[in-house]
């Protein structure tokens, strides 16, 4: 990239951002100029985002100045940052999805007259759709667009308001694979025009193939920049990584009950009216004592699977059976009261009831066991939970707070011992480390070797492909509701299964 | 079926109608900014109530009308404060203003029962038949409502502010981070539609009926919420709407006189059981045409 | 079980404290604008005072506008644990009283004891299925709760009216329609030479079901879990879609029985103008008490008192009984106002 005299578009200088005693950003110099493209990368909480947060306006620096184009700019709000040509595309869009593409744009216009001026707007609009290659009827509700194109807009509304400087965070999250090739030509198309970009990211490749220049933070500061000419893997990872990456734990060989199979699901489909990705043709089985690890990238059918195999959806064709039972019809109740355990991400949302307490919590979703009548048998359970708490070697909490109040790792540690109670035959784990901290996720993980050692099958979906290498006994790869792939531990590779995550590479077996 | 019965259910569906309508638009635009008053009936009777009392202190029906859409959006506005000001839960707000309603207008008309005025005269369509034939005199809210629906629909979409009220209704969130001030416009959304559900209390008292009684809506604040629905809160289909609804409550009385023994009782159900059908015909089609912030949780079966 | 206690206790007493404060702020209101109307507002909450306290009929009286509003508290509150909304209380108390006096029509020749018990059932039957359309509606999905309840409200009264005018109507008083006067035998027996019947101590029985069922048992805990967080509900196996539609059957239920005592004990038969708003109060009462069954008693009471201020109105005043619908919002618009104060789970 070629120094010029002129001060680069937008700098920023000694930015100081704490929140209570986390010091989230120190930042002594950021700068991105005209026709570049700038890529933050860093692990999550590494401050990216909230460095992005304060040059929007939506956060306000403790310390530290702003300029663009050499002139010390105010950003009190995103009102500021919008009028000085700043513009941000959030992970969650702004958009209304029941409005047309033409009616958010407009909506997102400054200053527009009292009557909205329907051609001049259309002119524009046509004109800005075109350069992004974005072919959409400008009347369709946005709600109705594919991802790839709702963000499109959502890049469109900023450039529409006069932005110069587009901040994309993590923008390629929400995108199909094929969608993030678009993205990238509209990134490249964006700088040549002149535009600034900041592309906010923890993907290494993303960075290595999009950006000029790669600033690397790590908690809260600037742990490096390289620039276009000095790429390499290994640097980026020494830059966001202090100490060497900490090699997971060895693979444990495990004792896989051939014969006995809990769970097979033959050629089954659904029918994705949740607007999850539908399962298509899917066929798999898990044994006991096995670990079978799905592998994808969120949003490839995942929740279906694990609702399907829970009971909360059942397959339009095709059959699900249960130790060898055909188990399609099944109600949820029935399933869990069979020895069918769920762990879900987010327990907050999907394993707890928050306005109850953690006692009537552990008394839920086990079934009729401590049916008393038309009452509960309240002692019974308690005493099976504290064994429960006990054999999980957990604190065991006050039973008659709110589950509300819990922190989330304590709640994490209740839903276990709620599942764990009853020796599960089958467990369903979808994504159940994320949000957890190091200390937690170990435990977790722990408690589903020992699970499966002690004889029961767990079906591990996870985003984390060191976890699925460490835990798994065999890796499947689902992509568009189909598996894409199966791996032996001894050929666990990130490339082989990133490419079939991604679409890429071909299908055979890995065995 | 003949010419004379078609003529005599579409005038009488017009006069009647004509309130519907008035209540239904504002309704509309009270609930593209997300907010449902159930208490319209509430509104309507205190238009009705002040329009009246005011006509028979000053014997000038216009006045009467001012001050009927004067005072429906003053009760509004009070409902405005608690739903918008303080986030109060809208259902319980909405039921309490019909009940408001029901009092302060009883209050207000107590003196007036009984009393004649001379209503909104009626004008005639120039050069269209004579002063006597139904269809063509009518009093000037009826000529009004019309331009007035259209209006609406231009003001709800094709402005600024219209396109602002729509994206608070739809989503709040975005539309503060487009740089709108939801309340604000929500304020703005309830006055107008306190100024036409008084109006539409007015017609009734000083065009249909030309008398006071407590509780002389009868029910239309609700009918003409299920109209809203119907209308899948568009202003122009609500036109239409009326018309067919107006039309249910008339074309009974037509055929009584014309001999035929339909019960009154099953065409007043038709609007509530028609509008029934057509959700459960958007439910099984997965359409939600409902502004999605309405009411927050109000409509919608997550 | 003691901590609880005491809890609840001191719940009850800001509570209550808190709303004293309100009737208070309402009532002066109130008053002012008697006043500008140029009434007495004194004299008629002393008249009413008088009356209702001092006074064993008036007392009764109480009592007997108390009871509808039990019912269709109740009616409101069993949804709302289940976080569905019930405003359909009114079609569901008429279509109560309809079935009830279908009942009573067709089985005019047996005895008490046939019929108090056959009457009492239809009027459960008679509200319970006309909830039963919305809650199906809801449980697939189709159409939510409050606007089918909503849109039912004026059906029923319009079914009943058809039979009123039709084939039920009553040969003896031509200048209004109404049904035949039900039959001794079918009529609810009352207490105390006064109006007061035993629907109240039903309603009251139920009441108390009510909150040990929510509060005690597997069922209720169920409930309550529903209400909190649905889709977690599902998950751990609640069969979601069988409690809505046993819910609001039998809080349709609940106002049928409103229904059926105001046609075999008030009215003594079916009339088009069966409920003035009984099911929209009780929305209301079921919402200020947070739906519990104490706050329900509560404020039943609380309305019956209003009710009855509306008639001193009315007798002394010369003004009509709707005005006390101003005193009633009043103070239910400050309550309004306040943040939020009843939390519907607990």
């Amino acid at each position: 990239m070629s120094q010029n005299d002129e001060p680069p578009f937008l700098e920023a200088r000694g930015i100081v951002k704490r929140f209570g005693n986390l010091l989230a950003n120190d930042v002594s110099y950021f700068a991105v100029g005209a026709g570049e493209v700038v890529a933050l990368l860093g692990e999550n909480g590494a401050g990216k985002s909230t460095l992005a947060k304060i040059l929007y306006g939506f956060y306000s620096a403790d310390a530290g100045e702003i300029r663009l184009s050499g002139h010390r700019a105010s950003i009190k709000s995103p009102a500021d940052a919008r009028a000085l040509g700043i513009g941000m595309v959030f992970q969650s869009f702004s958009l209304v999805p029941a409005l047309s593409v033409f009616e958010n744009v407009a909506l997102f216009q400054n200053d527009l007259p009292a009557v909205v001026p329907r051609a001049a707007i259309l002119k524009r609009l046509r004109s800005h759709a075109h350069r992004l290659r974005l072919t959409v009827d400008p009347f369709v509700p946005v709600g109705r667009l594919a991802i790839g194109d709702q963000q499109k807009v959502e890049i469109l509304k900023q450039l529409m308001a006069g932005a110069r400087v587009l901040i994309l965070d993590e923008p390629t999250k929400v995108l199909a694979p094929q969608e993030s090739q678009g993205l990238f030509s509209t990134i490249d198309e964006l700088r040549r025009e002149g535009l600034s970009i900041v592309l906010i990211t923890h993907k290494l490749r993303e960075a290595l193939s999009c950006a000029d220049r790669i600033v690397v933070m790590r908690q809260g500061r600037v742990a490096g920049v390289l620039s276009r000419d000095e790429p390499s893997e290994q640097k980026l990872l020494a830059l966001m990584f202090a100490e060497t990456v900490p090699t997971s734990a060895p693979h444990q060989p495990s004792k896989v009950d051939e014969g006995l199979c809990l769970l097979a699901l033959r050629a089954v489909s659904t029918s994705g009216d949740s607007g999850e990705i539908p399962l298509r043709n899917l066929s798999m089985n898990i044994h006991a004592g096995e670990i079978v690890g799905i592998a994808g990238v969120s949003g490839n059918g995942q929740r279906e699977l694990s609702d399907l195999i829970l009971g909360l959806k059942h397959p339009q064709t095709g059959e699900k059976l249960l130790w060898n039972e055909n188990a399609s019809g099944w109600s949820t109740a029935t399933i869990r009261q069979k020895g069918v355990a769920d762990i879900p991400d987010d327990p907050t949302a999907h394993a707890c009831i928050p306005g109850l307490t953690v006692r009537e919590n552990l008394a839920l979703g086990t079934g009729r066991r401590y049916y008393a009548g038309w009452r509960m048998d309240w002692q019974k359970l308690d005493a099976d939970m504290r064994q429960s708490f006990a054999r999980l070697k957990f604190a065991p909490p006050a039973l008659d707070v709110r589950a509300a109040a819990l922190s989330g790792g304590n709640l994490q540690r209740v839903i276990l011992a709620r599942e764990l109670a009853h020796e599960p035959k089958l467990i369903v784990a979808l994504y159940p480390t994320r949000g957890l901290d190091a200390r937690s996720a170990a435990t977790l993980r722990k408690l589903l070797r020992e699970a499966s050692d002690r004889g029961a099958g767990v079906l591990l979906v996870s985003e984390d492909l060191d976890e699925l290498f460490e835990l798994s006994d065999r890796l499947l790869v689902l992509h568009d509701g189909m598996i894409a792939g199966e791996f032996a531990p001894d050929n666990f590779r990130a490339e082989a299964v990133g490419a079939l995550m991604v679409g890429a590479g071909d299908h055979a077996d890995a065995a | 079926m003949n010419a004379a019965l078609v003529l005599g259910v579409l005038a009488s569906a017009i006069a009647s109608g004509t309130s519907l309508l008035y209540a239904t638009l504002g309704e509309i635009v009270g609930e593209r900014a997300g907010i449902v008053n159930l208490g319209l009936e509430g509104i309507m009777l205190i238009g009705a109530a002040s329009g009246f009392a005011a006509t028979a202190m000053t014997g000038n029906p216009f006045l009467g009308v001012t001050a009927a859409a004067l005072a429906g959006a003053a009760a509004n506005l009070i409902f405005a404060y608690l739903v918008v000001g303080r986030q109060a839960n809208q259902l319980a707000t909405g039921l309490t203003l019909m009940f408001f309603g029901l009092g302060l207008s009883a209050l207000i008309g107590r003196p007036f029962v009984g009393t004649l005025i001379a209503g909104l005269p009626k004008l005639r369509i120039l050069g269209l038949g004579s002063m006597g034939d139904p269809l063509t005199a009518y009093d000037g809210l009826v000529y009004l409502v019309v331009p007035t629906a259209i209006l609406i629909w231009w003001l709800l979409f094709r402005t600024t502010w219209g396109l602002g009220l729509r994206a608070v209704g739809e989503s709040p969130v975005a539309a503060v981070a487009a740089g709108l001030r939801p309340g604000r416009l929500q304020y703005q959304a309830l006055a107008i539609a306190g100024l036409l559900g008084g109006i539409a209390g007015a017609h009734l008292s000083l065009a249909l009926t030309l008398t006071w009684e407590e509780g002389m809506t009868a029910g239309r604040g609700f009918i003409a919420i299920a109209l809203v629905i119907f209308a899948k809160w568009n202003p122009l289909w609500a036109i239409a709407g009326a018309l067919l609804f107006g039309a249910a409550e008339s074309l009974q009385l037509q055929l009584q006189a014309a001999g035929a023994d339909v019960s009154p009782f099953i065409m007043n159900m038709i609007p509530y059981l028609l509008t029934l059908l057509v959700l459960i015909v958007w439910g099984w089609s997965r359409q939600a045409a409902a502004p999605a912030a309405l009411g927050r949780n109000f409509v919608g079966v997550e | 079980m003691l901590r609880d206690d005491a809890l609840v206790w001191r719940l009850l007493s800001t509570r209550a404290a808190a709303f004293a404060y309100v009737a208070f702020l309402a009532l002066s209101a109130f008053a002012l604008l008697l006043v500008i109307a140029g009434k007495d507002p004194w004299q008629a909450y002393v008249d009413t005072l008088v009356y209702v306290f001092g006074n064993a009929y008036g007392f009764s009286e109480l009592l007997v506008r108390m009871t509808p509003l039990l019912f269709t508290a109740l009616a409101v509150a069993l949804p709302a644990r289940i976080g569905l909304i019930n405003v359909g209380g009114e079609g569901q108390l008429y279509m109560g009283a309809w079935l009830a006096t279908a009942g009573e029509l067709a089985l005019q020749e047996h005895s008490a004891f046939v019929l108090l018990p056959a009457l009492t059932v239809l009027g459960f039957v008679g509200g319970g299925l006309w909830a039963l359309l919305p809650a199906i509606l809801r449980a697939l999905r189709l159409v939510n709760e409050t606007i089918s309840t909503l849109l039912l409200n004026y059906v029923a009264p319009l079914i009943v009216s058809y039979f009123i005018f039709g084939p039920w109507r009553s040969p003896e008083s031509s200048s209004y329609p109404q049904s035949p006067a039900f039959v001794d035998a079918a009529r609810l027996p009352t207490l105390f030479y006064s109006r007061v019947h035993v629907g109240l101590i039903f309603a009251l029985l139920c009441l108390a079901l009510y909150a040990v069922i929510v509060s005690r048992t597997r069922f209720g805990l169920e409930m309550r879990a529903i209400g909190g967080n649905p889709p977690a509900a599902q998950r751990l196996g609640i069969p979601v879609s069988r409690y809505i539609l046993t819910v609001m059957f039998i809080a349709g239920g609940a106002a049928g029985l409103a229904g059926m005592a105001e046609v075999a004990a008030i009215q003594g038969r079916l009339v088009s103008e069966l409920s003035p708003g009984y099911g929209f109060i009780g929305f209301l009462v079921s919402w200020l008490a947070g739906t519990s069954a104490t706050g329900i008693v509560a404020m039943s009471f609380l309305f019956a008192v209003l009710s009855s201020v509306g008639d001193m109105l009315q007798i002394t005043q010369g003004l009509p009984y709707a005005v006390i619908n101003i005193l009633l919002a009043g103070i239910l618009f400050i309550v309004l106002g306040r943040r939020p104060v009843a939390s519907v789970a607990r």
